[in-house]
């Protein structure tokens, strides 16, 4: 939102994060280093970076910072261990012969402003245990949770979205 | 290197097989979501890396393969479940709370 | 090695049969929208083991592009469902 009211600001920014990821997709896709190859690699990854890079720019990608990176790498590591701990959660509820379940639809709010951030925000609630994101609207998610705890708004955010946001925070903004 | 592979492809198998079974037996549409989407991207991804971990020349391209399931399968659940909320597919007997027709109102506020 | 690889995929196909039968049963569309998803999934899963046993490199491309059209196909089918055509 906010890089639409000035546009040309990290223009060049965001089109080489995606110049950089797209050689990187091609280098695996191909699995090879010969000249030709990484030659025509180049030129696809720039006309694609061209094309595309005005999408890219609306997202709002922050400048690269060792802080936001060191954040980063910390959230996929909590990401990871919650993923792994929602698996169980869910093997042992289709398991267990009486089905443990208490669903319900809540909704929760989020502080975060952008909208990349928000996404992030929602596919990680989705990958952890027991909560899944039904959808979005200006600060509010809707929440489908299989074990309810607390219907609530602020005591069920502190539940489910804390742990994620505090990480979220400090990246993207 | 080949058990530890061969283990960890046991894993994202056995959690594929869970994800499928609660398709099958949880009772209405988005108890089956949480488990398709939780069960079958982790069991997805562990059987996609464990393979790279017996075969280490097709690591990366595991990895690539892993990734974008990763990234892709909970926003098409989430496209399905949207939807689902939007035509109305009512919540089973044993749901406690429903705040879905609050949050429909806070769009005209 | 193989045996173990046959086993694996017996258990695969025995889920993606589950799958099946909620697909068929379904009440609603979303039901069924629901275990197509599951079972395009778990197939992307099948794809790399069976690239493993009969060697081939080229299955992992298969599966990429049975991933990516899956994905396209199943947002398409959630916007269907959303408002119809």
């Amino acid at each position: 939102m906010n890089a639409k009211d000035v546009p040309h600001q990290g223009s060049f920014r965001s089109s080489l994060y995606l110049f950089i990821i797209l050689m990187i997709i091609w280098l695996v896709l191909t699995n090879s280093l010969k000249t030709e190859e990484l030659l025509s690699g180049l030129i696809i990854s720039l006309l694609l970076t061209h094309f595309l890079s005005a999408n890219y720019r609306e997202l709002g990608l922050p400048r690269l910072r060792l802080k936001r990176a060191a954040n980063f790498i910390a959230y996929v590591f909590v990401l990871l261990s919650e993923i792994i701990k929602a698996n169980f959660d869910v093997a042992y509820r289709v398991l267990h012969p009486k089905m443990p379940i208490r669903p319900g639809i809540i909704i929760i709010k989020t502080s975060l402003k952008q909208d990349i951030a928000k996404v992030i925000l929602a596919n990680s609630i989705t990958l952890t245990p027991g909560t899944f994101t039904l959808d979005i609207k200006d600060d509010a998610l809707l929440i489908h949770w299989i074990n309810v705890k607390s219907e609530e708004e602020g005591e069920a955010a502190k539940r489910i979205s804390e742990r994620f946001e505090k990480y979220l925070k400090v990246v993207f903004e | 290197m080949e058990f530890f592979g061969m283990v960890i492809t046991g894993i994202g198998v056995l959690f594929l097989l869970l994800g499928n079974f609660g398709i099958l037996r949880l009772p209405d549409v988005y108890n089956r979501i949480q488990a398709g989407t939780k069960c079958t991207t982790f069991g997805t991804f562990f059987t996609i890396v464990g393979i790279g971990f017996l075969e280490p020349e097709w690591l990366w391209k595991c990895i690539l393969i892993a990734l974008f399931v990763l990234i892709t399968n909970p926003i098409s659940s989430h496209a399905i479940a949207r939807a689902s909320v939007k035509i109305g597919v009512p919540l089973c007997d044993k749901s406690v709370v429903d705040k879905t027709k609050e949050f429909e109102e806070k769009e005209e506020a | 090695m193989s045996t173990i690889m046959i086993i694996y995929l017996g258990m695969i196909a025995g889920g993606i049969l589950l799958s099946f039968i909620r697909m068929l049963v379904g009440p609603t569309a979303s039901d069924r929208a629901v275990a197509v998803d599951t079972i395009t999934t778990t197939i992307v899963g099948m794809l790399v083991i069976l690239a493993f046993v009969f060697q081939r490199y080229v299955y992992l491309d298969v599966a990429l592009v049975y991933s990516l059209l899956a994905f396209v196909g199943l947002c398409a089918i959630a916007r269907f469902l959303e408002r119809g055509f």
